[in-house]
């Protein structure tokens, strides 16, 4: 028998089903249990376990007009619907819903460009439409404009910037949702709706100007269950003519202070991109270095004092940062030069120029760059997590915990030795060292971002990978972090510590899902809000 | 007889230019979902983690395989493997799947 949503009898989901059939086409309805699996977590920390998330059904519509029936449908039936845009969201859940026997509004189909403006720079896209496809369109017509991309290219740009997703372009444009315009959505009850100027018959201005007139609503469909997405509005960056990299390396540990001012002050003027901070010391997939090693080794840890030693001796430096500089080249070449002057009162501190590239890049630039942040959708994160040399037994995908903290040097060693000490804590290899740095994908915060490992076979190693998380999760609460996005196996919890006023903001959504969605049938306890009738009872 | 040939024949060049046109949407399907991991050139996870696993016993891009057979090329893209998640029908349909194995399995084919 297949898995039935929650509180619906066989024949009423039989009834239904024969209905999205009848919407949206009999090939685009899957039910068979070889399908449904397809809409698993590919990434999912209960692999194989009685509390992995399973689905009852999946629809594929092609329209707005096909969402708005299905959403009719399932209403009539409470069937609970969870939409996915390109399903490509591995970490944080993939195309699983957080309620498992929910029937998957697969969005895929829906992947028209609208609109490109290369004058006013400006897309208005559906969100079956992934990154490579927006890539792809801008290079065939030979548009003059540029959207700022998340790592894997395959995503939706309307899924990641829902999620809160992030890039690694220059400013706000960086943070998908904060350079969103205009939404179309389809509410719970059916209703199509327009946002901001989009709601004005006839509007020029839709993926331009945010607000309209009256309150602004579109973040109550950000990372939430209030309504389905079906178009959305970005704002685009100018293709720059020039590109340059600098880097500027600091000598002590505690310069990473000034060196985060530095780069606070020429980021929120506008004159570099994305900030890149890192550690010459250490990182990412870098060659092992025994000698550090051995020091990092010794009884009761290394001491500052040690390590910057050890990265004079070295000639390395102990902390880093990379500026990009975007635009005419004379205008690039010009901010390289303020930006050494921000940061040369650092004792010691050394400059680098780094790459060059004046557009169209060549294919050997384009092989060698950093291809993301000249806004070229590729796949290669999965590198770090794929099998290597170095990696010759890789897991089977990762959780991300990404705690937002201050964009500030205090905040970056503060959150090294609040987070290493949980790992000595919980008696495991850490993911933190002295040298570890967060992102800087959001434009006004650092994220210090873990991948943590899961399996599909391995179901002790997943249980002690959730223990971790929640400790983190937990940990990172009591200083004020709270996580910006995070698998559904996590909201409840991470939700759970935005508590201010007993739950005010809590209770707030609540009041608002009731109103809106009273038969809770979207997205069930996504982001820890729950239906009313599951409230209290559904936990993960 | 000659009729029947002839019929035959015909029957024979459709069913070629048939299996040409699906190996060649079966390619267009690789260059869409395929290549971006599969690939040349750096940053292929999906050449690197093959280069690791065989190295140099099989060539590491998949297109230059002669030894998938379109089930195992199924099996992959349904069913995922290590950090490669699997892909729903409304990504790769199942006669856009068929079409994709059959381009994998063209030299394999051949070698047969």
């Amino acid at each position: 028998m297949p898995l039935l949503p929650p509180n619906v009898s066989a024949t009423n989901f039989s009834q239904a089903v024969s209905q999205f059939r009848a919407v949206v086409g009999q090939e685009w309805v899957f039910t068979s249990d070889d399908d449904v699996a397809l809409y698993k977590d590919a990434y999912s920390p209960f692999w194989g376990e009685k509390e992995e998330i399973l689905v009852s059904a999946a629809v594929a519509p092609s329209t707005a007009e096909e969402v708005s029936q299905v959403v009719r449908i399932a209403n009539t039936f409470k069937i609970p619907i969870y939409p996915i845009s390109t399903g490509k969201n591995l970490g944080y859940g993939g195309s699983a819903p957080n309620l498992s026997g929910s029937v998957v509004l697969d969005l895929k189909r829906l992947n028209r460009i609208i609109e490109v403006d290369d004058k006013r720079h400006f897309a208005i896209v559906e969100p079956g439409v992934a990154y490579f496809d927006l890539y792809r369109h801008i290079q065939e017509k030979g548009l003059r404009v540029q959207a700022d991309v998340p790592d894997p290219g395959w995503g939706s740009l309307i899924g990641n910037a829902l999620d809160h997703g992030v890039g690694y372009g220059f400013g706000g444009f960086r943070d998908h949702f904060y350079s969103h315009c205009g939404m179309e959505v389809v509410l719970p009850n059916g209703d199509i709706v327009r946002t901001g100027m989009g709601a004005l018959p006839g509007a020029k201005t839709w993926a331009e100007y945010h607000y309209g007139a009256g309150p602004y609503v579109d973040g109550l469909f950000s990372q939430g269950n209030f309504g389905v997405v079906t178009k959305m509005g970005f704002h685009l960056l100018p293709a720059p003519e020039a590109y340059l990299t600098g880097t500027v390396i600091v000598p002590k540990r505690n310069d990473i202070i000034p060196l985060v001012e530095g780069g606070n002050r020429l980021e929120h003027a506008g004159v570099i991109g994305m900030p890149e901070y890192g550690s010459p010391l250490g990182g990412f997939g870098g060659p092992p270095d025994p000698e550090l090693r051995s020091i990092l080794a010794k009884p009761g840890g290394a001491s500052v004092a040690e390590l910057e030693q050890h990265a004079e001796t070295t000639n390395r430096g102990f902390f880093s940062l990379t500026v990009q500089f975007y635009g005419g080249e004379k205008v690039v070449r010009a901010q390289w030069e303020y930006a050494k002057e921000v940061f040369a009162g650092i004792r010691g501190v050394k400059f680098n120029e780094g790459d060059f590239i004046k557009f169209p890049a060549t294919p050997e630039q384009l092989e060698k760059a950093h291809k993301v942040a000249i806004g070229v959708p590729n796949m290669s994160i999965f590198t770090i997590g794929a099998r290597s040399a170095f990696n010759p037994s890789p897991t089977d995908g990762h959780l991300w915990f990404s705690p937002i903290i201050p964009k500030s040097g205090e905040a970056i060693l503060e959150a090294q030795d609040v987070f290493m000490k949980v790992f000595r804590d919980m008696n495991m290899p850490s993911l933190v060292s002295p040298f570890s740095v967060p992102a800087t994908w959001m434009f006004r915060a650092f994220v210090f971002i873990m991948g943590l490992p899961v399996y599909r076979n391995n179901i002790e190693q997943n249980k002690k990978t959730r223990e971790l998380v929640k400790h983190l999760i937990q940990v990172g609460a009591e200083h004020g972090w709270g996580e910006y996005r995070t698998p559904p196996a996590f909201q409840q919890q991470v939700t759970d510590a935005y508590s201010y006023n007993n739950h005010a903001l809590r209770r707030l959504h609540e009041t608002l899902k009731d109103a809106m969605d009273p038969n809770g049938i979207i997205s069930a306890g996504r982001y820890g809000i729950w239906p009313k009738q599951m409230r209290g009872q559904t936990k993960v | 007889m000659w009729a029947l040939i002839g019929a035959l024949g015909v029957l024979s060049m459709n069913a070629v230019a048939a299996d040409a046109g699906q190996i060649e949407q079966g390619k267009q399907v690789y260059q869409y979902w395929c290549w971006n991991c599969h690939g040349e050139g750096v940053g292929k996870p999906g050449t690197q983690a093959l280069t690791a696993k065989y190295k140099g016993s099989k060539p590491a891009i998949l297109d230059q395989r002669t030894d998938l057979t379109p089930a195992v090329t199924k099996i992959f893209v349904r069913k995922g493997v290590s950090i490669m998640p699997f892909f729903r029908k409304t990504e790769i349909t199942d006669a856009q799947l068929d079409a994709l194995a059959a381009y994998l399995a063209r030299e394999h084919a051949k070698v047969q």
